[in-house]
């Protein structure tokens, strides 16, 4: 049994924590991982494996982890799949097993591993083809049921997540003893240097080995190093903090565990994603061990032997008094030695035979040329069988199968790993980009004084590339550390299952399986069998996976290559990437000038982009929207209303030639629009489709304010700033944006003129001297600064007024208190609406980015004289076809039917279907100036069909209504009241 | 990625938005007689390389100029960033 020992390894005895696990109260150290104190708790079996089901232990000691993998935390905090290796062991954690129907010890999908002659690779394709019906009635239902490992909480996630930006000259990725010392080397230099490591101590191997450096012990040395880093003020070490990604010209993505965040106590941030700038990167990410392929090989208590030493020697956990260790390498070795010093009987199992390492009988028993067949026990085993039949009694089995460096990050960018005959492993590519270089086992270099020899040079080439002054170092004394290896990748004799992916519970069986059903490339063998997939993403199987295929095809490993490798090298939650830009923060919120004062009235808000504008604003008693629009639009019609119209996008223009680049960004002409007034411009895309309309106030000779529509406000700046700087840029012509600087407002109706003449200075409203299209920069309230614009959206007489921001909130309360002895009204975004659907005029509704100023019936605004964006492909004859689709305005036949935008044209005594649409309504409202629904929308050859009924089919919500066609002109067609 | 600026420095490209080949300068004459094939042919027939290319971007969350970006489409090397207003002030625009 496992079980602590007494003293050693890199825990605060003094510092105990209480956890539970499935329910039951355990005890564990400070510098634990939940993993360690699980096994040290004797806790062998942990979880339930994806597929089959079957009881699964620690595996390994990292984030590499294919099993014991658990959910974390109650109720909302709630978090699935999280890897006990990685935890860090804290007071009252909590976490459960996964991936079983009614216990941990008695699950009902155990069944599977008895199917298992049904299930192995390509089940899914095969079985779930046919009945077709039967896969939205029965397979789907099965398998999302059965399928995934842990379950979200269901609950939005209540932890915060920052994000954050970092800049250096070095990124050194891994704490091990190759990063430290390149850290060192750049930092005593004088570069700025980040390293960052997954783990919460740095040290890598060496708080796992029991090495010398220099005649100082491994941890001593690693003491020393990081004291020293810590004084330099130019490095910072990140530990909890994984690189997870490279991307472009030195930039990395990383996520920082943070441990001072507590679930549900503080709302301190539970990770920070990292966004890592270098211009130089020097990759230390070590090496991952892999298994070999025997039967039952993914028992509890089977462990990497690394692994197996890292839980010994940093976490005191002694893995029984009788183990065996089965080997293909030196290194595997290093765990029977530790475990021996510790008078543990080790039994080493050896697969090279010539290899009795056994001289001074410091194991139990050493058989070289031997091969573990299968073991024995379910939920943690108690002996193993080996090829010659022999048992023996076992606590745990340590198994080496080789290392494979951990080559991730220089792969990100596609360069190739290429595979290394004498250690039997894929190691980093040349051509790296980016300055990247790579320092220790990450290299290949598995021994130690090789390992920060090569941390030396590499950190020197590095700091030469940057400019940085470089050292000479003397060569390390370590203890000497064989690193022989033959290949052996499973055992060929065993007749159990033997598990490669144990993730995935991929078997050998189902990699011959692939290989004889043609699945030979390992990008297919990857998605034929899933192997490599999921949290660990194949770390302890990829390589011994493709080894095996590679016996089969008799092609070589090299040949054989591997899958891509891609970010992220870990798991990244999706709350991390999302940080702190969630629910309302996802995106800023505009507010209008006069958003205070419209919510002490009580407004109703509509969001229209990241804009909150006013909808309506109900009065007391005003039980429904319409009764409050309706009120509106009235009001307004006979005598006069107010609406912020500051979102309305701003650009002011200026310089000698601003006449000639909006008479080329316009479709209709601009030369000779004097100061002082204002005209109504259409703005193509270069292929003829309307893009965007408003209107040009000419403010002085040389100064001019255009306007665009809400929606476009950005697109439309940027499209003016391309055709400023690419295509005219001789005109003198200088443009901002001036959207936030002015708040805007509508005055509208038959009192506007009287209300504004008690706000302006000095200034004559009169129709003569400031007729319809007429602007002026004036002062307003005892000398304020003000724009005013005739111009009318609503079809009344309007004036729109413009005042800087700050003033707009008092803007709006002034114009409500002068328009008291008019009874005015503010109104919002659904009487514009209404009110410019009542004047036939087009919005975004009709703008789909489809439609052509001919579908509008603007065709007369389009200028054949002149050179403007879009006017030449305008003339394209598709786009011109006599029969097209016009703007045109419906009534329904019978004045009490309501219809819906989105209805589809019929003509009358035509089938409902698709070949007889003639076109769709776009825009409808109640009218309240006509007492009842109008519409607008287009109609094939619209205008020339004005009082011909037709069907508006609107399946959807199965409406069907005669319309008649008329003018899309309800209100006032002759324009009288704009221009009284 | 990383767009070194003319004017202003290396920037993340986060700043930017991204619009298209840079052909999209050499906007045909409206006069010419052939101006609706060429207008066609400038809007809709654009390459997409393998390899090199010259793209405009602009600087929006940043001083609004449209950049010129050579850059390799296979690694995003970038050689080479220049003022499009340059650029199109050399071709005689």
């Amino acid at each position: 049994m496992f079980s602590r020992l007494p003293e050693g390894g890199l825990i605060d005895r003094e510092h105990s924590f209480s956890f539970t696990f499935n329910n039951k109260k355990r005890i564990g150290y400070k510098g634990d991982t939940l993993a360690s104190a699980l096994l040290a708790n004797n806790q062998l079996f942990i979880a339930r494996s994806f597929k089959y089901h079957r009881p699964r232990g620690v595996f390994s000691a990292g984030s590499e982890e294919p099993n014991a993998l658990v959910q974390l935390g109650r109720g909302s905090f709630s978090e699935p799949n999280t890897k006990t290796t990685n935890i860090e062991l804290h007071d009252n954690l909590n976490a459960k097993s996964q991936n079983y129907k009614l216990s941990l010890q008695f699950d009902l999908l155990g069944i599977n591993d008895k199917l298992s002659p049904f299930l192995s690779a390509g089940f899914y394709y095969k079985t779930f083809m046919w009945p077709k019906l039967f896969w939205e009635k029965l397979y789907e239902p099965i398998i999302r049921s059965s399928a995934g490992l842990g379950k979200l909480s269901g609950y939005p996630d209540p932890d915060n997540y920052d994000k954050g930006f970092l800049h250096c000259d070095i990124l050194v990725v891994g704490g091990g003893p190759s990063g430290l010392f390149s850290a060192l080397v750049a930092g005593r230099a004088g570069a700025r240097v980040i390293l960052a490591d997954e783990d919460f101590r740095l040290g890598g191997r060496l708080n796992s080995d029991r090495e010398e450096i220099n005649n100082q012990s491994g941890r001593e040395w690693t003491t020393q190093t990081i004291a020293e880093l810590k004084s330099l003020d130019n490095v910072r070490l990140l530990p909890r903090t994984v690189v997870f990604g490279n991307y472009d010209h030195g930039i990395f993505g990383a996520l920082e565990q943070r441990p001072d965040a507590l679930p549900g106590i503080n709302k301190k941030p539970k990770t920070v994603l990292w966004r890592i700038y270098s211009k130089r990167s020097i990759i230390c990410t070590g090496a991952t061990e892999r298994s070999i392929g025997f039967g039952n090989n993914d028992r509890p208590g089977i462990l990497l032997a690394g692994a197996m030493r890292t839980y010994l020697n940093r976490f005191a956990v002694k893995p029984g008094d009788q183990v065996a260790l089965f080997t293909n390498n030196d290194s595997g070795l290093k765990t029977a030695n530790d475990l021996a010093d510790r008078d543990i009987a080790v039994t080493v199992i050896d697969t090279r035979p010539n290899q009795d390492q056994n001289t001074d009988n410091k194991y139990h028993d050493y058989i070289a040329g031997g091969r573990v067949a299968d073991v024995r026990g379910k939920k943690a085993i108690n002996s193993i069988i080996l090829t010659d039949g022999k048992s023996i009694k076992v606590d745990s089995l340590a198994v080496a199968g080789g290392w494979n460096p951990n080559v991730h990050l220089t792969c990100h960018k596609r360069t190739k790993p290429v595979w290394n005959e004498k250690i039997q492993a894929f190691v980093p590519g040349k051509n790296l980009t980016d300055g990247m270089r790579v320092a220790g086992s990450a290299s290949g270099l598995f021994d130690l004084s090789s390992t920060l020899l090569s941390s030396i040079s590499t950190a020197n080439l590095t700091l030469e590339d940057l400019g940085f002054p470089t050292s000479q170092y003397p060569n390390f004394e370590t203890s000497a550390e064989p690193t022989d290896i033959t290949p052996f990748w499973h055992v060929k004799e065993a007749r159990s299952r033997s598990w490669i992916d144990l993730q995935n519970d991929v078997t050998t069986k189902d990699i011959a399986q692939a290989h004889n059903e043609g699945f030979q490339d390992v990008e297919h063998l990857k998605r034929y069998t899933t192997l490599g997939m999921a949290t660990d993403q194949g770390r302890t199987s990829n390589v011994s996976a493709l080894a095996i295929m590679s016996e089969r095809t008799g092609k070589s490993i090299s040949e054989t290559g591997i899958t891509i490798f891609r970010p992220p090298y870990i798991p990244i939650p999706i709350g991390a990437l999302a940080g702190r830009s969630r629910g309302k923060h996802f995106r800023p919120t505009r507010f209008t000038p006069s958003h205070r004062w419209a919510e002490k009235q009580g407004a109703v808000f509509v969001e229209t982009g990241n804009w909150l504008r006013a909808q309506w604003y109900p009065l007391e008693g005003e039980t429904h929207w319409r009764q409050s629009v309706d009120r509106e639009v009235l009001s307004t019609r006979e005598s006069v209303g107010v609406c912020d119209v500051s979102t309305l996008g701003k650009i002011d223009c200026q310089g000698r030639d601003t006449a000639e680049f909006l008479n080329r960004v316009y479709s209709n002409p601009f030369l000779k629009l004097p100061v002082g007034k204002v005209r109504y411009g259409l703005m193509m895309r270069e292929d003829g489709i309307v893009y965007d309309d408003g209107t040009v106030a000419r403010l002085a000779d040389n100064h001019y304010v255009i306007t665009t529509t809400t929606a476009n406000a950005v697109l439309v700046f940027r499209q003016l700033e391309f055709a400023r700087q690419c295509l005219w840029p001789q005109l003198d012509v200088h443009l901002i944006s001036t959207t936030d600087g002015w708040a805007q407002f509508s005055v509208a109706g038959p009192n506007s003129r009287s209300l504004l003449a008690k706000i302006v200075d000095d200034f004559d409203l009169s129709n003569q001297a400031f007729p319809f299209m007429a602007c002026a920069n004036l002062t307003v309230c005892g000398g304020r600064k003000a724009r005013l614009f005739r111009i009318s959206f609503s079809g009344e007489l309007a004036y729109e007024i413009a005042v800087p921001s700050r003033y707009g909130n008092s803007m709006m309360k002034t114009l409500i208190k002068a328009g008291q002895e008019f009874d005015v009204v503010p109104y919002g975004t659904e009487a514009l609406g209404v009110m410019r659907i009542e004047k036939g005029h087009f919005a975004g509704n009709e703008l789909t980015g489809q439609t052509t100023a001919f579908n509008l019936g603007l065709e007369h605004m389009v200028s054949k004289k002149k050179d403007s964006i879009g006017n030449k492909l305008s003339e394209r004859s598709g786009l011109n076809q006599p029969d097209g689709i016009r703007l045109v305005g419906f009534v329904p036949v019978d004045r009490n039917q309501q219809f819906n935008a989105g209805a589809h044209f019929i003509s009358r005594g035509k089938e409902k279907k698709l070949e007889n649409d003639e076109g769709w309504m776009t825009s409808v409202a109640h009218s309240p100036t006509m007492g009842h629904t109008i519409g607008l929308g287009f109609i094939k050859n619209g205008l020339n069909r004005f009082d011909e009924i037709v069907h508006a089919v609107d399946p959807l919500r199965g409406k069907n209504t005669d319309v008649k066609i008329c003018s899309p002109h309800f209100y006032d067609p002759d324009g009288e009241r704009q221009r009284g | 990625m990383i767009i070194e600026h003319p004017l202003l420095g290396p920037r993340d490209a986060a700043e930017f938005v991204y619009l298209g080949d840079a052909s999209l300068i050499a906007r045909p004459d409206w006069e010419n007689p052939d101006a609706g094939k060429e207008f066609f042919e400038y809007l809709y027939l654009r390459d997409n390389p393998e390899g090199m290319h010259r793209e405009l971007w602009y600087h929006e969350q940043g001083d609004r100029s449209w950049l010129v970006v050579t850059r390799n489409t296979l690694t995003h090397e970038i050689l080479n960033v220049e003022l499009a207003r340059q650029i199109a002030l050399a071709m005689g625009r």
